[in-house]
């Protein structure tokens, strides 16, 4: 039928534009950091001058360490509460359900910035010092709601019988969640763990209100930096990140592929 | 029953049709005739085609070439939504955002037929499936029989010339669809109009069908009544897929001294058996294809029939199904009615016996299929 | 079960009770509080608290709100949060069906595809398209070289540059709801709605649109709250002109110390959110997931 044809022909050429939008700017930034030229638009030859440069920026490569340092404990954290909660949802009955759920439900679905300034207040109502500490634990908790609920629904596709198989085998209940509870749940927990640690990377507004002079994150140092004037190695800072982030997905992708 | 030829012109025609997926033939030249009022099965193994044949008949596939006709008008060149022709889905399709007296109106609605008379007729069509109490429910607070009723009833409220309906009782539990299937053959007959029913269960196809269309890989084996297909299958693979058959090879000698029988070497003997009208060459390769209810047991003792061993005996309620070994190693099924009086009913396992059939009820065709040696379709 | 003591079920309950009560709960409450406190002392919880006081606070918080000078500002955040979500819903729509009905090997990849560019920090994100957009930018440098303009176009620090901003940031998550509720319309549901005589027009304005309703409106939630929250995009790409109520939000509390207007701005964006949630709720149970066989 004509009309089917035409319609996916249409609708190729609509995909394609679109995502050829959505990827422009980053296409863009990618290729500057290559630029020779210190006009970014003016193609001076193939050129890492810019990577060398922000190897030298000692500012933005601490804030740049700094920020994937933090996606990874952030992650990490959140996954291992995560997956807890998670668990501990499905497998145990104990009061309060409702309110757990409830409070998962309000830090996912809440704005932003209104969690920001929560955040602010508490530590500030607790005297904590704004710094690491603080952003680790507010990175970790609003991603926790997505941990959990990755790893609670391919809990519903497990088998219950594999825990009592364990429990009856003589295996304790921690020693049962960790041998038989964890390795079925990898693959839900490995992409809970990657969803934290992109949300992390990319959240911008969380870490303006919580961040301290001690721990310099990446959005603020960009920020002082477009107020003075654009620097070239941002570019090659973006197109690291970029590569280092498709290199975690390879590697997460190996792993689950290699325990199947 | 009466046999397949027409009194009247068919209502639909389909003339060379043929599909190609990728690099797969799916339907090769297909011809075939759909009359007004009867009930067609499509009936034949995963992949032979006979879905495809319903969707194109729908408008949700097309011929590569070929022609499809419903009286005078050229169906394959319609779309869809024009066809006085209605699908009954195998997933039931029923959208969920409608209660039940919506989704039968749904179609009503798209012709834009008056409100009064829409009224009239979901009320109609819900009380033929007698669901008319449940009008205000959603598919998901019914049962899967439900659902299936509700499905007719939407496709059937557009009195279409022709109803559509693609393996719809695959999803229910046996008793269900037993009584499912009764319920069907009786709207159809209430209705009178065209049903074309798709299954892969030959008991479901010959219980229900007028006619029965036994395909194969793009092409159709046979047409016939379900009498026909079961008793006079025209080929090997019919005679397979139709009900449970044991094959035995043998081959003809000659034609015999009385008119009409000749003479055939089977399992080493040599028997006198009814050509059943067809012309054999001396020495021609055939097959004698026997329905398990058809076999006789006797005693070892007995000088007719085969010897063979029994090596399985299965209580069915209704009958008794035996697995004889003969000595050549083949082993054959043999399903009789239990007879409680009869004191040489019951053989043991391991027991010797002989097996015999009743006489001119062997089907015997032309051997031209890679044998499948045994009991069993 | 629970008659036997089991360590590691108190251990793994205190730990999440103990987050949660600590991370979440406190804080909402914390800036609850806040909101309703009767001016700023600079350090929070200093004062007496009564229910007089809190009342005081209360006026004064959520009284400044409606102040004409504030009320324009959140009308005009709230207009660049409508017109940006349109635009997603717009573009987002038609994407979200073409992917759910790209062959199934395809479909992983091409969400992939949407979600790669968060991992690079939004905020690098934003200065790239700052970069295309400037007066010499990328794309005036190209359209000038085509000959298409004479002079460059000033694009940035204007309204259209925030809700692109918005727009680029906020699309993906438009799409992904989007594609959830067309991944789970089956072709039989469509099929039989064209087999009752449904044309294309007809199919989707009585079965599509309401089958996919939760998704726009999860897609619309995504979307128009961050959009009047994303103070970085407002910043960067419209200068001081164009304020979201996540700037003044965070102009309040690390600019004016006032922080318990910015709590009440910050209250009322909440309950905006849960009544966007409510109509969400709504919408799922009248148009009820499909059954499946």
């Amino acid at each position: 039928m004509k009309a089917s044809a035409a319609l996916r022909w249409f609708s190729r050429c609509y995909l394609t534009l679109i995502f050829t939008l959505l990827y422009v700017p980053i296409l863009v930034l990618i290729g500057i950091s290559f630029n020779d030229s210190r006009n970014p638009f003016v193609w001076g030859g193939f050129s890492l001058r810019w990577y060398d440069k922000l190897l030298g920026n000692g500012n933005l490569m601490e804030a740049a360490l700094n920020t994937l340092w933090l996606g990874v404990t952030a992650a990490t954290l959140a996954t291992l509460i995560g997956t807890l909660t998670a668990t501990a949802l499905y497998r145990y009955r104990f009061r309060g359900k409702p309110l757990l759920n409830g409070m998962l439900f309000t830090v996912m679905m809440m704005p932003d910035i209104v969690m920001a300034i929560a955040f602010l207040a508490l530590f500030i109502a607790l005297g904590i010092q704004l710094g690491y500490f603080s952003l680790l634990v507010s990175h970790a908790t609003f991603c926790l709601p997505f941990v959990v609920i990755t790893v609670y629904s391919r809990l519903t596709g497990i088998n219950p019988q594999l825990l009592e198989a364990a429990r009856d085998l003589g295996a304790s209940e921690a020693r049962a969640v960790w041998h038989v509870l964890v390795p079925a749940l990898m693959p839900a927990i490995a992409s809970g763990w990657l969803l934290s640690f992109t949300l992390s990377l990319d959240d911008v507004v969380i870490s303006t209100f919580v961040t301290g002079p001690t721990f310099d994150v990446l959005p603020l140092r960009i920020y002082s930096m477009v107020r003075l004037g654009l620097k070239p190695e941002v570019n090659a800072l973006a197109t690291l990140l970029l590569g280092l982030s498709l290199c975690l997905l390879l590697i997460s992708q190996l792993l689950l592929k290699e325990k199947k | 029953m009466k046999s397949s030829a027409p009194e009247k012109a068919p209502l639909v025609k389909l003339r060379g049709i043929s599909k190609t997926f990728g690099d797969r033939k799916v339907l090769d030249s297909l011809d075939l005739d759909l009359n007004d009022g009867e009930f067609v099965t499509l009936l034949g193994p995963s992949g032979c085609g006979k879905t495809t044949v319903l969707r194109m008949i729908a408008g949700f596939a097309s011929p590569d070439s070929g022609t499809i006709t419903l009286e005078s008008t050229a169906l394959h060149e319609r779309p869809a939504h024009q066809r006085p022709v209605n699908t009954v889905f195998q997933s039931y399709a029923l959208f969920p955002h409608m209660n039940l007296y919506d989704n039968v109106a749904f179609g009503l609605r798209m012709e834009k037929v008056a409100k009064a008379e829409i009224h009239e007729r979901v009320r109609e069509a819900l009380e033929m499936v007698q669901l008319a109490h449940l009008s205000d429910r959603r598919p998901d607070q019914l049962s899967g029989g439900q659902q299936q009723r509700v499905a007719i009833a939407r496709a059937v409220v557009k009195r279409p010339r022709v109803l559509l309906l693609d393996e719809p009782l695959s999803a229910l539990d046996y008793k269900l669809r037993k009584q499912m299937q009764n319920e069907l053959k009786r709207l159809q007959r209430r209705l009178g109009i065209t049903f074309v029913f798709v299954t892969h269960d030959q008991e479901e196809a010959l219980s229900m069908s007028d006619r029965v269309v036994v395909m194969r890989e793009g092409g159709i084996e046979q047409i016939g009544t379900p009498r026909e297909v079961y008793e006079s299958p025209s080929t090997l693979f019919v005679a397979r897929f139709v009900g449970e058959i044991n094959q035995l090879a043998a081959q003809v000698v000659r034609p015999a001294a009385t008119a009409g029988r000749i003479e055939i070497t089977l399992l080493g003997q040599t028997l006198e058996l009814s050509s059943h009208g067809r012309t054999y060459q001396g020495g021609e390769a055939v097959q004698v294809l026997l329905r398990p209810e058809d076999m006789r047991l006797k005693g070892a003792e007995d000088s007719e029939g085969f010897p063979a061993r029994v090596i399985e005996r299965n209580y069915k309620g209704m009958t008794l199904d035996t697995v004889l070994e003969l000595d050549n190693g083949q082993q054959l099924l043999a399903s009789e009615f239990f007879d409680e009086d009869d004191p040489d009913f019951d053989y043991r396992l391991g027991e010797r016996v002989r097996v015999s059939w009743v006489p001119d009820w062997e089907i015997i065709l032309p051997d031209d299929e890679p044998a499948v040696t045994g009991a069993g379709a | 079960m629970s008659l036997v003591r089991n360590p590691f079920k108190t251990a793994t309950l205190t730990i999440i009770w103990g987050w949660l009560i600590v991370l979440v709960l406190a804080p909402t409450l914390l800036v609850v509080l806040v909101s309703l406190m009767p001016e700023n002392t600079g350090q929070l919880l200093g004062g007496e608290l009564s229910l007089s006081t809190l009342w005081q606070g209360f006026l004064t918080n959520y009284g400044q709100m409606i102040s004409p000078v504030y009320l324009s500002v959140f009308g005009h955040s709230l207009w660049i949060g409508l017109i940006t979500t349109l635009i997603c819903l717009l573009l987002g729509y038609p994407f979200a069906w073409m992917i759910s009905r790209a062959s199934p090997r395809l479909q992983p990849l091409l969400l992939l595809l949407v979600i790669i560019p968060f991992w690079t920090n939004s905020l690098i994100r934003i200065y790239a398209l700052r970069t295309l957009i400037a007066t010499r930018g990328l794309l005036n440098d190209v359209l000038m070289n085509l000959g298409l303009i004479d002079a460059p176009l000033r694009l940035l620090y204007t309204e259209e540059a925030v809700i692109v901003g918005l727009v680029y940031m906020l699309l993906p998550f438009m799409i992904l709801p989007l594609y959830a509720v067309f991944e789970q319309l089956s072709r039989p549901t469509l099929e039989a709605a064209r087999d009752l005589g449904a044309n294309g027009l007809a199919t989707f304005r009585h079965i599509v649109l309401p089958l996919t309703m939760p998704g726009i409106i999860a897609g619309v939630l995504l979307v128009f709250l961050p959009a009047m929250g994303m103070f970085y995009v407002s910043d960067l790409l419209g200068g001081s002109r164009h304020p979201l109520i996540g700037n003044i939000i965070k102009g309040q509390f690390l600019q004016a110390n006032n922080w318990t207007f910015g709590a009440a701005i910050s209250v009322m964006l909440t309950l905006v959110m849960a009544f966007l949630l409510l109509a969400y709720y709504r919408s799922v149970k009248l148009f009820k997931r499909e059954v499946t066989l």
